[in-house]
């Protein structure tokens, strides 16, 4: 992975630099030993690691305020970090930078039910967000499979979603307010505990800006009673294809689920192997999940099986109780697990309009071929976010790069469609090289203006999402 | 100027641009007069930008060119048993305008309307955009697909920046299944903070409450607290009972399902139609539900209608008050929608100098001259 030039300059004023965060922070929170800081040279997407000159753990939005301001005048890159589990390479460090990690700031600062919001500092963690409002029956709706380790501040800079996102949207949807230090320290309140602000839409574009054009420290939720009930049903089909039209039917006939998942054979077959959910043996498994009282769910259900039987499944299996439906959901949950058991593996994330679905399950099945890689795919079928896995052997010399090269022809055929690169996992640098197959350079300046806004030095995770060759200018000033 | 095409517009945009002249955007004209008061030469239309390029209702996807009649894309969705998420409001009768809305015009503006409280604002259902910008430069960002995270979401900037970053050309959008049924419960007779706190706790119920509003004065002068489920016929007359049930301690209900009333009663609320007829300046404010009732305590003089379970509050003022100082103390923003033309203060201010220094600088990146609704936005 091609990364900047590290600044000579910044690294032979280390120990200075270090000198001065520690005036800032407690000892503790200053890491800068080269062993120590290895810990934090890559996220979850492993193949490329670096690790930073410095990682520092603020525990207030003072705190990050003051390190900011330090790295600003110092000219040192900066690299936030929430919890480590983006799988696009958004947190990896420079050899020249800062981490800035949040992991400290856990608090819940205020919940309201009566206005159905919550405050947390931006360290907290997904679930443990839904953690604190469970009690009284609430939720935080967006919910990536990493909920139990990522962080707010993760999910708001990658805009994250989850499997029951087709009914709540993702966290774009659900972020009402931010409190955001700008890269010079100066601390910006946007939007807060009620749902239109004043002019421009900040908030929109902060959510997803990966990290670029300021550091997040708290964060407002909506947060949502819990539904009365909710159950899945597994339906197992013939063909790709079938299935396809089967969720499509169903979006037409009116019913919106709160997920509808799709698992092809060789996913459900490594998840058997491993999670033993008791899974048909189909060419294609669709989990679909409605909410609501024991009638409503009935009756929903009763209206998605009329419609599946006109696609002659060859299993239809309704949950009966909350066992059937743990049992229906554990082999979706544990599809990644059960994946990476038997290999590495890369998971990709584009989404294609779901008309093209079967078209693009075809083409990647005959590149598979072409690649000599097996490939799984398992994703959210209703809003055509697909997460084709590609299984490769890291410790066979190449195999990573076949796989590299492999994926991104699988993406390029998605924008190619009509979609795009990432649906929730974000570019980082995984897709940052590949930007220009969806964007032309006019949309891309477009963007980078933004981020000369916020960020006029480019010292803010400058490395990723725009291709380097595209940024080159602006980060040189 | 007979603009027909995007490239038409850039060409326009960037003679404009060179000249120095500032443009008015015009879609179907119906909201020209939100935000301040606008400086311009030559009016920009978009109406020339018709009709809707894709529409996969079984993807839940619409795209059309922005000068497309709001009314034109409600009717090819309506066909396929499904609507626009948000329910954009009408500001003809409130404003008294006349003209087509274009649903251009709902975008720049992000017009939306009782369902947001469920289903989001126009923002959120927004999922790409093409726009000229300030120099005449085609700019596109987001897609037709629902999930997209590739690069800066200038989707949601667009939406709401009132043509000051760019003329939009082409809008896609996420939408939704049409509901079978509605069903309105309706309570007669409470007081603002009673009302709010029944709306409140009808939005806290799992019964998926898809309208949540309060008039202080209902079509026969005595206010009226609505709450609205919609969906499957079952699952509607279900929840509106588990409703009223919850809601007995408040006192006495109805419950509506005629679909011509609860349609009717529901645009009368949701466009502010009660407020149309009557002087007087029209205040947008948006705050914590809650604070709703705290809004209209601070505005003895004012009429209130309460919208998103109180959180938001159209206030109907005497002439020529500005509220905002009136209200300093309460978190939230408010914005005049109607005055009278002799208004010394905006309509619209910045939120703070740092936000207003944020937004000087993106105005000055996309519409460096300032030759678009110059000043609209203050
Ligand atoms: C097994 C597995 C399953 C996953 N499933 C899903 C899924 O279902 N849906 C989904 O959307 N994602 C999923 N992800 C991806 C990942 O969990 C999300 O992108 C998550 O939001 C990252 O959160 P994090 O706290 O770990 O962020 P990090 O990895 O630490 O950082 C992610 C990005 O956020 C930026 N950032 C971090 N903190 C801040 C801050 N305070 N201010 C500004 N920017 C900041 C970083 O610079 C980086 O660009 C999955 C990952 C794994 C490993």
């Amino acid at each position: 992975m091609e990364m900047p030039q590290p600044d000579t300059l910044v690294l032979s004023r280390k120990a200075h630099i270090v000198q001065r965060l520690q005036k800032v922070l407690p000892e503790s929170a200053v890491i800068f030993e080269e062993q120590e800081v290895r810990a934090y040279e890559c996220d979850a997407l492993t193949a490329y690691r670096c690790p930073p000159m410095i990682a520092v753990l603020p525990g207030s939005t003072t705190e990050v305020s003051a390190v900011l301001k330090i790295c600003n005048e110092e000219g040192v890159p900066v690299v936030p970090r929430g919890s480590g589990t983006s799988l696009a390479g958004g947190a990896l460090p420079t050899s020249d930078c800062v981490i800035l990690g949040v992991a400290r700031m856990n608090a819940v600062l205020e919940t309201n039910y009566e206005d159905r919001y919550i405050r947390v500092q931006s360290g907290r963690t997904n679930l443990s967000v839904t953690g604190a409002v469970e009690q009284n029956d609430f939720f935080y709706a967006p919910d990536p499979s990493s909920q139990l380790a990522c962080a707010i501040a993760g999910n708001v800079a990658m805009n994250s979603g989850g499997a029951h996102c087709l009914k709540y949207g993702v966290t774009t949807n659900n972020l009402l307010g931010v409190t955001m230090v700008m890269m010079d320290g100066e601390v910006v309140e946007i939007g807060g505990a009620y749902l239109d602000s004043a002019g421009l839409d900040l908030l929109g574009v902060i959510c997803g800006s990966e990290g670029q054009l300021g550091v997040v420290t708290e964060a407002t939720l909506r947060i949502l009673r819990k539904p009365e009930g909710a159950r899945p049903v597994l339906m197992g089909f013939d063909s790709n294809e079938v299935a396809g039209a089967c969720v499509s039917d169903i979006i037409k006939a009116g019913v919106l689920p709160v997920a509808i998942e799709f698992m092809d054979k060789p996913c459900v077959e490594a998840v058997e192997d491993f999670a033993k959910a008791g899974y048909p043996e189909a060419e294609a498994v669709l989990i679909v999940e409605v909410e609501g009282s024991e009638t409503e769910i009935n009756d929903q259900l009763a209206k998605i099986k009329k419609i599946a039987i006109t696609h002659k499944p060859v299993e239809l299996r309704e949950s009966k109780s909350e066992e059937e439906s743990a049992a229906i959901w554990a082999g979706r949950k544990a599809a990644f697990g059960a994946m990476g058991r038997i290999s590495d593996y890369m998971c990709l994330d584009g989404t294609i309009p779901v008309s093209e679905l079967p078209l693009v399950l075809r083409r990647i099945g005959e590149m598979s071929k072409k690649y000599g890689l097996k490939v799984a795919n398992v994703f959210h079928a209703g809003d055509g976010n697909m997460h084709p896995l590609i299984l490769f052997d890291a410790n066979k010399p190449g195999d990573l790069e076949l796989c590299e090269e492999f994926g991104a022809e699988v993406l390029k055929l998605c924008v190619e469609v009509g979609g795009c690169l990432t649906g929730e996992h974000g570019v980082g640098v995984e897709k940052r090289d590949l930007m220009l197959t969806q964007y032309n350079q006019t949309d891309l300046d477009a963007q980078m203006d933004v981020k000369d806004v916020f960020d006029p030095k480019w010292l803010l995770n400058a490395a990723k999402v725009f291709p380097l060759s595209s940024s080159d200018d602006r980060r040189a000033i | 100027m007979n603009l027909k095409t995007e490239t038409d517009i850039a060409s326009y945009v960037s003679d404009a641009y060179a000249s120095g002249c500032k443009l008015r955007i015009v879609g179907g004209g119906t909201r020209q007069s939100l935000g301040n008061p606008c400086e311009s030469e030559a009016v920009l239309s978009t109406t020339g930008l018709n009709g809707i390029s894709l529409y996969e209702p079984g993807a839940l996807t619409i795209v059309a060119a922005s000068g497309t009649p709001l009314a034109d894309i409600e009717a090819a969705l309506a066909a396929e048993g499904q609507r626009l998420p948000f329910e954009p409001m009408d500001h003809r009768g409130l404003l008294g305008s006349s003209g087509t809305p274009t649903i251009g015009g709902v975008v720049a503006c992000n017009i939306s309307g009782s369902a947001r409280i469920q289903a989001g604002a126009c923002r959120d259902s927004l999922i790409g955009v093409r726009f000229v910008d300030g120099t005449g430069t085609v700019i596109k960002n987001g897609g037709r697909v629902m999930k997209n995270v590739t690069g800066y979401d200038l989707v949601k900037l667009m939406a709401g920046s009132m043509g000051t970053l760019g003329v939009l050309t082409e809008v896609a959008f996420k939408v939704l299944p049409a509901p079978e049924t509605k069903a309105v419960l309706l309570m007669e007779g409470l007081t603002d903070a009673t009302a709010i706190q029944a709306l409140s706790k009808a939005l806290s119920s799992p019964y998926e409450v898809s309208g949540a509003a309060h008039v202080q004065k209902g079509l026969d002068g005595d206010p009226v607290t609505m709450i609205r489920v919609e969906g499957f016929e079952k699952s509607v007359s279900y929840r509106i009972e588990k409703l009223r049930k919850l809601l007995t301690s408040f006192g006495e209900s109805s419950i509506e399902i005629d679909p011509v009333h609860t349609k009717a009663g529901w645009k009368w609320v949701h466009d502010v139609e009660g407020f149309a007829n009557q002087t007087g300046d029209v205040w947008k404010i948006s705050v914590k539900p809650a604070d709703g009732p705290k809004v209209a305590q601070k505005l003895p003089e004012a009429e209130c209608l309460f919208d998103w379970g109180g959180g938001l509050v159209w206030a109907l003022t005497p002439e020529s008050t500005d509220i905002r100082k009136t209200l300093q103390g309460i978190s939230g923003f408010a914005e005049r929608v109607r005055g009278n033309t002799q208004n010394t203060s905006p309509a619209r201010v910045a939120q703070n100098a740092a936000i207003a220094k944020i937004e000087h600088g993106l105005r000055t990146k996309f519409n460096p001259k300032g030759i678009l609704n110059a000043g609209i936005m203050g």
